[in-house]
């Protein structure tokens, strides 16, 4: 048997593996941009990789991904200065 | 110099949109170990909730190399490839990602196994404490009184002592971590990586699925177990038995928070008896004089 005729059942790493799984959302997190400290620590915390890190120098700014965020509230229970609210989809 | 968030790499390992249910511990703690390992580690996962997260073939949500093997075999086929990695002078760091049930009951005998030839692996428990994937089974790290699918009233056997049982090998490395500690785990995760032979890191990550609890509170959840004295974090090193930072107050036992705090949170111990708490409050107490005995 030739190398290309074997299948071998092996994945490639790929974002939305599960498809957009932001569907899955019943509330949803929304950062208080005049809140925030830029501390980083939802980042560090978020389960599904959803909050993406921008380093400022001085500080971080954090944004959420809604494509794949799934809700679970964890950044919302972490923030120390309660700059995240969780808000009902509709 | 403690770590800081400014210090931790922001590649994704753990890729959005993967299968894990929204609040999902394992991820949480998968995400460290990309933060610790990078590039160089290689993962084995057997059977659990880990091997569903990375989603169907052909794409995966995890972007770790990863061997997905049967429940029992995980250790055995990590010695083989840590093995072969020497063979061929690569620099890797051999992971094995096992829940609590392929730690303590399956896969055990090859998990006791690779300790006991002290083969240059590192295993991490990621302790959900039941068999969460199959729809929450106890296993033997369930906490006594603690509800699944097979304990309606409550497990009756108290939760087995895993970090004790691999110190006992005479392991190079042991240590116990928490989701909600996350600077901790990635220094003893690095740590670990910088030691020659068998480690074993034991994870304590709340599943808010089988221990009924809303998933917004996983890392509240992991924090009041540190904070209650349920979960200590230590690290064993050549023998020597080291209680870590942040456990480091809940030894004066004025300070522990009552352990009902964190027992009334989890829908899992709903019926819990009055007794029955005092029992576990009194195993707390003699957990940590064991502990502190054993540091001193």
């Amino acid at each position: 048997m030739k190398r290309d005729e074997l299948i071998l059942p092996l994945s490639r790493p790929k974002v939305g593996v599960q498809g957009t799984t932001g569907s899955w959302r019943i509330r949803k997190p929304v950062i208080n941009y005049s809140k925030c400290i830029g501390c980083g620590i939802c980042w560090l915390y978020c389960p599904d990789s959803t909050i993406d890190i921008e380093d400022t120098g001085s500080r971080f700014r954090v944004s959420i991904d809604y494509t794949y965020c799934k809700g679970c509230g964890i950044c919302w229970t972490v923030c120390p200065v309660k700059a995240i609210d969780m808000v009902k989809e509709v | 110099m403690p770590l800081t968030i400014r210090d931790l790499a922001k590649e994704k390992y753990v890729l959005p949109g993967h299968a894990a249910c929204p609040g999902c511990p394992e991820t949480i703690g998968l995400r460290y170990v990309g933060m610790a390992l990078g590039r160089k580690a290689i993962l084995v996962i057997p059977a659990g909730c880990t091997s569903i997260i990375q989603g169907l073939m052909p794409g995966s949500g995890l972007a770790f190399p990863i061997i997905n093997v049967a429940f029992a075999s995980a250790d055995a086929v990590a010695s083989g490839v840590a093995a072969a990695k020497e063979v061929l002078g690569e620099d890797s760091v051999v992971t094995v990602w096992a829940g609590d049930g392929a730690t303590a009951d399956i896969g055990f005998a090859t998990l006791s196994g690779a300790a006991e030839r002290n083969e240059n692996i590192i295993h991490i428990c990621v302790d959900n404490e039941a068999y969460m994937n199959t729809g929450i089974q106890r296993s033997s790290l369930t906490p006594i009184g603690a509800w699944t699918t097979t304990t309606w009233k409550g497990k009756t056997e108290p939760k087995k002592n895993m970090p004790l049982i691999m110190a006992s090998h005479g392991v190079p490395y042991v240590a116990t971590a928490s989701i909600a500690y996350p600077m901790d785990f990635i220094e003893k995760l690095k740590k670990a990586a910088s030691i020659r032979g068998f480690k074993y890191i034991h994870l304590h990550a709340p599943c808010p699925v089988g221990w009924r609890f809303d998933p917004s509170e996983t890392v509240e959840m992991a924090r009041l177990a540190i904070e209650t004295g349920i979960w200590v974090l230590m690290e064993v090193e050549g023998g020597r038995t080291t209680i870590s930072p942040p456990s480091r107050p809940y030894a004066d036992k004025s300070r522990r928070k009552p352990v009902i705090e964190y027992l009334k949170r989890q829908g899992r111990f709903r019926e819990l008896s009055d007794e029955l708490v005092r029992e576990l409050e009194r195993e707390i107490d003699e957990y940590w004089k064991l502990l502190l005995k054993l540091s001193s």
